[in-house]
């Protein structure tokens, strides 16, 4: 069975089968993560927890690339707009995560030059037509965003934009959910392999980390026929003992990925160790533009220094990121941090796990 | 974080919107027609109620499919007005104008303006022209205000919405949003998507001359229908079901809204309006709106209920349930 036209991953009709599926299969307690944010808003944008048998619990993981940018990071991108001369291009997502002080957003209405674009190329377009500016884009996200951003460097280069560069803080899937399963706190028991990233690394990428720690793992679509597809061939592994590592979005994710944009990737950027919000340092799992393109890097240009940052107190974004809490376990979540005054950044993202359950969830 | 500034949020239409409307402007103007907070205020006259509105228009671009800021102006207040239950009379035209802005650009937004007003039966009968340094206001902002008489047999009212209440949707969602959003600078691509800009008294005089028990009336612009639920379940203490299959979306627009990630239930509209009707009249108000050339695809959506009082409650097309909340964040600022 796989799902492959509109009508049927969107028709009501086949999600009730897999749904009847899922519950004949599921007979004992499970655990599983769904990596990416976009899953997260999907599940909850379709009521899919509800539909599921007590058996299974979701829970949302470190796939929301807004939330896991450490602290740090985001000061080093308000500092950044204060620069004069600098306009600052970024997709909207980051501009109302709360910093150590302020937020790009704030900083816009005090009067910093900092733009919203849909992609790269918008921000390379400013570039061309400012050229007494420098145009800083803040390149954060995960595999899925990082070819783009490493095309929008490549062309600047051939065109010779001088005045563009990218402020690097990317990261990688696959050393985040190996660290996730080092973290002996962590309880999960298989992955919903996120969709968009897969398009591009392929399923091969999780090869080497499914032979190491054999959890059941499903690459999975964003359509609620996709998503509940994904849960039963999870459900069916646990249940038989027998993981492994499947593919249930074949219409978009092969085994190899997409060879062009991951030579681009490796052309512009190499894997360096990084920080991420909850998760802390993970060997290799950040990208760092190379040597090649030093100029194009943003942190070459400007001498950035943002100090000691100071994550929100009492704020559970960490444990939630990696599925040790749920967001209303964590103190501030309704009272101090609403989607309108976020105080961390799981609140601020439209992929954010807090902001989906304030949105979509019923309890309080 | 609380923010010591005007962000672009606090116009959004969502809840930015609504905490500077109650923070800082109804602690100065405190009264009785003001915090309903209806699209319009209704006015107690000399045994006659007066329904008056009044809104401001910075759509940009300014001419886009469907319609252009002209149009929009003119339909956008006699819409208001109209949501009040009210027969639309006359407006006033209020324009802030960029230095070096064309004239022809401004003959035609002018006659726009005059065809909307010749095909909704209203008369502007008054204005103003203020013309500002280049940079000083973007090419052109209007301000429109009207008033009309409300029809005897109207009691229309964000808090007015009942339990078993059935709720009509006049048509498809966000087709003004999208295309404003596909037209913007730095999204190109082409779509045949355009805005559904439209006068909707006709709509609402047909329906209160052939049919009782209309509850509330509000047109779901800024925010989308979503917003508009939510402020209605919250203005009326009541919950609110509604069912996504139900819902009804362009082919095209839902397929832009996901590609660019919104929801179509919180883009804004220009020429729809949802109705709260009696399950008595619920179909004959329906087959009205629908014998309205801007009512063709109306429906019902949903149903008021007294369980989860002041939430908006969505059974999605899996059978699955989740919260619609009220819009935050700015989705797209200068809609209208």
């Amino acid at each position: 069975m796989t799902i492959k036209h509109l009508e049927e991953y969107r028709d009501p009709g086949v999600s009730r089968r897999i749904i009847e599926r899922i519950r004949k299969g599921s007979q004992q307690q499970i655990r599983l993560m769904e990596v990416c944010g976009t899953h997260t808003m999907s599940i909850f944008r379709h009521g899919i927890r509800a539909v599921l048998p007590e058996t299974i619990s979701l829970v949302s993981g470190p796939g929301c690339p807004v939330c896991v940018t450490a602290q740090n990071e985001i000061d080093a991108f308000i500092q950044v707009a204060g620069q004069p001369d600098v306009i600052v291009a970024t997709f909207g997502d980051l501009l109302r995560v709360p910093g150590s002080g302020s937020s790009l957003q704030n900083e816009r209405a005090a009067g910093k030059d900092v733009r919203m674009v849909y992609s790269t190329f918008d921000a390379l377009a400013l570039a061309r037509e400012n050229p007494d500016k420098q145009v800083v884009f803040l390149g954060v996200g995960f595999e899925t965003t990082a070819p783009t951003i490493a095309a929008s460097i490549i062309s600047a280069a051939d065109q010779n934009i001088d005045n563009y560069c990218v402020y690097c803080a990317h990261k990688l899937v696959p050393p985040a959910l190996k660290a996730l399963l080092d973290n002996a706190d962590v309880r999960i028991d298989g992955f919903i392999l996120p969709g968009h990233v897969s398009v591009i690394i392929g399923v091969d990428a999780y090869r080497e980390l499914f032979d190491q720690y054999r959890i059941p793992c499903v690459v999975a679509g964003f359509e609620p026929g996709d998503i509940l597809f994904a849960v039963a061939l999870l459900v069916e592994q646990f249940e038989s003992g027998i993981p492994s590592l499947q593919n249930a979005y074949q219409r978009a994710v092969t085994d190899e990925g997409n060879p062009r944009a991951k030579d681009m990737m490796n052309t512009v950027f190499k894997p360096v160790d990084t920080n991420w919000r909850g998760l802390g340092s993970i060997p290799l799992s950040g990208l760092k533009i190379r040597d090649a393109f030093a100029s194009f890097d943003a942190e070459n240009r400007f001498s950035i220094d943002v100090g000691e940052s100071v994550e929100p107190k009492g704020c559970e974004c960490g444990a939630i990121l990696t599925g040790q809490k749920s967001p209303p376990q964590c103190r501030l979540y309704k009272s101090r941090c609403t989607p309108v005054h976020p105080v961390g950044p799981c609140m601020v993202s439209t992929e954010g796990t807090c902001a989906a359950y304030y949105k979509y969830s019923e309890s309080d | 974080m609380k923010t010591d500034k005007v962000i672009l949020d606090h116009g959004s239409g969502g809840k930015l919107s609504h905490e500077l409307i109650t923070e800082v402007m109804l602690p100065v103007f405190q009264n009785p027609a003001l915090s309903i907070l209806h699209d319009g205020a209704i006015i107690d006259t000399e045994g006659k109620q007066l329904a008056f509105s009044t809104d401001t228009y910075v759509v940009d671009p300014i001419f886009f499919p469907g319609g252009d800021i002209g149009d929009l102006a003119i339909n956008g207040t006699v819409n208001d007005i109209a949501m009040c239950g009210a027969r639309p009379v006359a407006l006033s035209v209020g324009m802030i104008i960029e230095e070096g802005f064309f004239i022809d650009d401004l003959k035609r937004i002018v006659n726009s303006m005059g065809k909307a007003a010749r095909a909704a039966q209203v008369n502007v009968v008054t204005g103003d022209t203020k013309v500002v340094p280049r940079g000083a206001a973007d090419k052109i902002f209007i301000n429109s205000s009207g008033f009309g008489w409300v029809f005897p047999n109207a009691r229309i009212n964000s808090n007015q919405a009942k339990v078993g209440d059935r709720i009509i949707l006049s048509g498809t969602m966000a087709d003004h949003g999208i295309t404003i959003l596909s037209r913007r600078q730095g999204m190109s691509f082409d779509s045949a998507v355009q805005s559904d800009t439209a006068p909707l008294n006709h709509m609402v005089e047909q329906i209160f001359n052939r049919c009782g028990g209309v509850h509330v009336l509000r047109d779901p612009t800024r925010g989308g229908v979503a917003t508009a639920l939510n402020e209605i379940a919250q203005m009326s203490d009541v919950g609110i079901d509604i069912w996504q299959s139900s819902l009804p979306v362009r082919k095209e627009v839902a397929g832009i809204c996901e590609l660019l990630g919104f929801d179509p239930i919180y883009v804004a509209n220009e020429g729809k309006l949802l109705a709260f009707v009696d399950p008595e009249n619920a179909d004959d108000i329906l087959e009205t709106i629908k014998s309205d050339p801007y009512g063709k695809a109306a429906c019902f959506i949903g149903e008021v209920t007294d369980a989860h009082r002041r939430k908006v409650v969505m059974e999605t097309a899996i059978g699955g349930r989740r919260i619609v909340d009220m819009l935050t964040g700015e989705q797209l600022p200068r809609i209208c």
